[in-house]
């Protein structure tokens, strides 16, 4: 029974063709014959560009676009990210507007199961034969070497920050109300830490009483012996320990979040896509409220979960599972008790699957995440649903909305479902907004 | 950018002198310009004409370009532009020798530009100065107008693929020199064998008749005349069969839509014409480049080598130029490289003419060592490729030379990618080494916008059929496609198509997944019809059986 499921899910991984759209895999996609032109060709020599002669306006490119929508039509500018490898693997992020120019254009893939395009080539290989192979997704396994990446920022690095200035002032995405969250990033802890002789606020009684028996057994005024008569010692005004208010500066994070994905093989291209975008989103927004001061976490399941060191092993890892999401919300919830971060943090948890879960009836699925709701301040579900799932009825979203969580927790638990294929950028700030609203 | 100094418009000139020496034919003016890479990125997004029209997203795509810049810093070397006189760009860092080698590429490029037939409406006028004037109009009608002429702008480049290109360039004067009138077409064509049913004796007395008397002037209609006291219905056959060829014949939706639409010829929306017939122009005339883009690469490869081995001025730098030449024009070892692939043809078919390969009667050899002896040293292979690239565009070129004896001789396949699911990789695999699968694939990846047949439905609504060649369309541009088209037709419009049944594929596999000799890659796509309606931006989608 188990195998035979294995085997749907590896050929719901295999259902959707190969997409060209994103950068990630186009840069290891072979070139077609308009990929090349002279300008780009003739490249070979090293030489210095020239410096930019003409200032380019995104903020009034995104102005008109927003025009659109009043028009009635579409947005059109969408953020494009561009990787940048570099051999230590911090690979830098770039973000730059893009846009595409709709029009009837044939679908060049092979809806064939497990094959992809044809291409030209040439060698002395015989028919048959496998002249090369790639990682289904580029940088698969990275960052297993244990410690590699720690202390390096995640790859969204400071970008994120300039997204999430476009995300909340361009496309409305809410800023957080909450009292003063804002202000208190840097935190000043008031505490009776430091003493001082003299003078103070509040009187270390043990402290003092100390003193003031040294000082007395160094005057004689002690005798071991004897009977201790306190009417005869003497108190040194030096001898009076205070407590006194100390102002320590706190620089902790003040909020944390989980992105959490499912990375089972029915996962495999568009709803992949949509989960990580959006989380590429909600993160650049956090960090631009919080002003940087965020934290990132990231948890990949199946049936099992494994955290994982940064976003670049987060967006690119992929296996070809089942799906347990109780495996998930049991990692978060025991990190968050072992590091005791609830104490000390906001906690944000982001949940992106395509709604499959094999714990059909979620009975562990909703016990685990009753116990993680006590400690987020918001938990978000995305599902991005597979072309071949029925509209919002995936397993998932079956059992949520049956138990009533949804209304009963409405305060911290948002949750909302699309489908993968039709989610555009439009569609997942939508999204967003239900998420965090 | 400021002109090249006088020094290396010396090479140029040069350069020149021995190509027209070499047989390549060109105008004697040019205009070489030397570009800062920016300069470069803000023209790409004009296609390299820098007066092109100004239309927002072309900013975007420089901002782009930058980004992109930023992570892959690269340096282009030439680019040349078809007008009156050629234009190129260079980087002003080139050393003479490379110099000279970047020059014969781009002449080898104007002599194609300017020879080729494809390109035959090209010629008629310098298309930077049209473009200039176009590009004032349209800063004009974005004043005015403001928002709206983007949209208009926008939309007319949502259709500028479907814009009819092989029918305008076969309206040329010569284009049809042999052919029949409409009128005699369909006489000879249909009247006579299918209404008539006119015997074979008959038939050919008809044509010498008709032949006789049409050799004098209006002789065509004088006999035309005559014909219908014989046969009366002749002539409203004739125009019954010419409106409903005329419904299918056309090609250009633009063309129809800005001559059709009810919106568009309400005199307060006359303008969107001018916009549209802008990016249509602008469309056909990046049409032939497009479609000869392996050819006129080739071509360009073909010269650079053979005039720089052969150029006095630059001997010492052969190691040099082989480096640069290898990495422009080296086989891909996955991938098609149309430099490489152009260049190699063009050689392939010098020598095979050379050799007297190209004959009816080496065609008729099957013998392997007879096929590879042979040689007739008609000598003429020169002149034979100066005609290919007179005459021929990428798809009659590729479908016409490759055969088995040039995929062999460069070792040529079809290279297949798949999935490995038990080491979850993706497999590059020698797929075939056939020239005929070959052939196929490499004409597959050419250019080819859909073909979208048209017709307005009895309540004023655009009805668009796409005509089905296995492809479905590309599903994430067809709603903002047709928001588009709805606002240049003013109604509903509805569009035909077929799309993949993912629901029955997914029923299939699942099928299989039970048994193991039925590998998935063999399972046939289903497709069903979809119908797709847009009407006041809001699109529908249906699905109407298969």
């Amino acid at each position: 029974m188990e195998e035979k499921k294995k085997n749907i899910e590896k050929i719901k991984e295999l259902k959707e063709p190969l997409t060209t759209k994103d950068f990630f895999k186009l840069s290891s996609m072979p070139r077609g014959i308009y990929d090349f032109t002279d300008y780009n060709t003739f490249a070979a020599l090293e030489s210095v560009g020239a410096s930019a002669t003409r200032i380019f306006d995104l903020d009034r490119l995104l102005a008109k676009d927003k025009m659109r929508e009043k028009d009635g039509f579409p947005r059109k500018i969408r953020l494009g990210k561009l990787v940048k490898p570099s051999s230590d693997g911090k690979n830098k992020i770039i973000v730059v507007p893009t846009a595409s120019e709709e029009k009837f254009y044939h679908q060049n893939n092979d809806p064939r199961m497990g094959e992809g395009p044809s291409t030209g080539g040439s060698g002395e290989e015989g028919e048959g034969e496998v002249i090369g192979e790639e990682p289904l997704r580029e940088g698969e396994g990275e960052g297993q070497g244990a410690g590699q990446g720690k202390g390096g920022e995640h790859s969204m690095g400071t970008d994120s920050y300039d997204i999430g200035k476009v995300l909340t002032e361009q496309f409305e995405l809410p800023n957080i109300k909450d009292k003063g969250k804002k202000t208190s990033l840097t935190k000043y802890t008031y505490d009776l830490t430091d003493k001082n002789r003299g003078h103070g606020q509040i009187l270390d009684k043990k402290a003092t009483l100390k003193r003031l028996v040294s000082t007395n057994l160094s005057l004689g005024y002690i005798n071991a012996k004897d009977r201790i008569d306190t009417s005869k010692m003497i108190l040194s005004p030096g001898d009076r320990m205070f407590k006194i208010l100390s102002k320590e500066k706190d620089y902790e994070s003040q909020a944390i979040v989980f992105f959490v994905r499912d990375y089972s093989g029915s996962m495999h291209g568009k709803p992949t896509e949509a989960v990580v975008t959006q989380h590429v989103y909600i993160n650049s927004w956090l960090v631009y409220q919080y002003n940087r001061q965020v934290i990132s976490r990231f948890i990949l399941h199946d049936t099992e979960a494994v955290e994982v060191p940064d976003f670049y092993t987060y967006y690119n890892k992929n296996v070809a599972g089942g799906t347990e999401v109780t495996a998930a919300y049991k990692l978060v919830n025991k990190i968050i008790e072992e590091e005791n971060l609830a104490s000390q943090y906001n906690i944000y948890v982001f949940h992106g699957t395509d709604g499959d879960d094999w714990d059909n009836e979620g009975v562990n699925t909703m016990a685990q995440l009753k116990i993680l709701l006590q400690h987020t301040n918001r938990m978000g579900i995305t599902v991005a649903e597979n072309t071949y799932s029925r509209r919002g009825e995936s397993t998932m979203e079956r059992y949520l909305k049956k138990s009533g969580i949804l209304d009963n927790e409405r305060e911290k638990l948002h949750f909302d479902s699309f489908r993968a294929d039709e989610a555009d950028e439009s569609r997942l700030i939508k999204s967003i907004k239900e998420l965090i609203s | 950018m400021q002109l090249i100094n006088q020094h290396t418009k010396k090479i140029m000139e040069g350069c020149k002198e021995r190509a027209l020496d070499a047989g390549l034919k060109f105008d004697k003016e040019t205009l070489e310009y030397i570009v800062t890479n920016t300069d470069m990125l803000e023209l790409s997004p004009k296609n390299m004409i820098p007066t092109l029209y100004d239309y927002w997203l072309q900013d975007i795509q420089v901002l782009r370009g930058k980004g992109e810049y930023e992570v892959f810093p690269h340096n282009p070397y030439e680019t040349v532009i078809n007008t009156r006189p050629a234009i190129s760009f260079y980087n002003d860092n080139n050393p003479d020798w490379l110099n000279v080698m970047i020059f014969y590429h781009v002449i080898a490029h104007i002599d194609f530009f300017q020879n080729n037939k494809f390109f035959e409406r090209t010629w008629e006028y310098d298309f930077k100065e049209k473009a200039l004037t176009e590009k004032r109009i349209m800063a004009k009608l974005r004043a005015k107008y403001g928002r709206e002429a983007d949209y208009a702008m926008e939309f007319s480049r949502g259709i500028d693929n479907l814009v009819g290109y092989f029918d305008d360039v076969n309206n040329t004067e010569q284009g049809d020199l042999f052919a029949l009138s409409d009128r005699a077409d369909y006489y000879f064509n249909k009247f006579l064998p299918e209404v008539k049913k006119t015997g074979q004796k008959d038939f050919l007395k008809i044509i010498e008749k008709f032949n006789q008397e049409t050799e004098s002037k209006d002789g065509e209609k004088k006999y035309f005349k005559e014909l219908e006291k014989i046969h009366p219905e002749f002539e409203d056959l004739f125009r019954k069969y010419k409106a409903g060829k005329e419904k299918t014949k056309n090609n250009d939706l633009m063309q129809f839509i800005a001559q059709e639409s009810k919106k568009l010829n309400d005199p307060k929306n006359v303008w969107i014409k001018t916009v549209m017939g802008i990016v249509r122009d602008t469309s056909l005339y990046f049409s032939p480049q497009i479609r000869t883009k392996t050819m006129n690469e080739g071509w360009a490869s073909y010269w650079h080598e053979k005039l720089f081995m052969n150029d006095d001025r630059i001997h010492g730098h052969e190691v040099a130029f082989a480096r640069i030449n290898a990495k422009v024009t080296s086989i891909s070892k996955v991938g098609l490289n149309p430099y490489a692939i152009g260049w190699r043809l063009f050689m392939f078919i010098e020598e095979m003419q050379n050799k007297g390969k190209m004959s009816y009667k080496f065609k008729r050899i099957q013998d392997f060592e007879l096929r590879k002896a042979f040689d007739s040293k008609s000598g003429n292979g020169r002149d034979f490729i100066f005609n290919v690239r007179e005459n021929y565009c990428d798809f009659t070129f590729l479908n016409s030379f490759i055969n088995q004896d040039f995929v062999d001789k460069y070792n040529l396949m079809v290279v297949g990618q798949r999935i490995n699911q038990q080491k979850n990789v993706k497999e590059y695999y020698v797929k075939s080494r056939k020239a005929a699968d070959y052939k196929h694939m490499i004409l597959e990846s050419l250019y080819h916008p859909p073909s979208i047949k048209f017709e307005v439905g009895d309540n004023g609504e655009l009805i668009l059929q796409h005509v089905f060649e296995g492809k479905e369309l590309y599903r994430d541009f067809i709603s903002n496609t047709l928001t588009g088209i709805e606002f240049l037709w003013g109604e509903k419009v509805i569009l035909h198509t077929r799309e993949v049944d993912w629901e029955k594929m997914q029923r299939k596999y699942q099928e299989i997944a039970r048994k193991d000799n039925i590998n998935p890659a063999d399972i046939e796509p289903v497709y069903e019809k979809i119908r797709y309606t847009v009407k006041d931006k809001k699109i529908v989608r249906e699905k109407i059986g298969t």
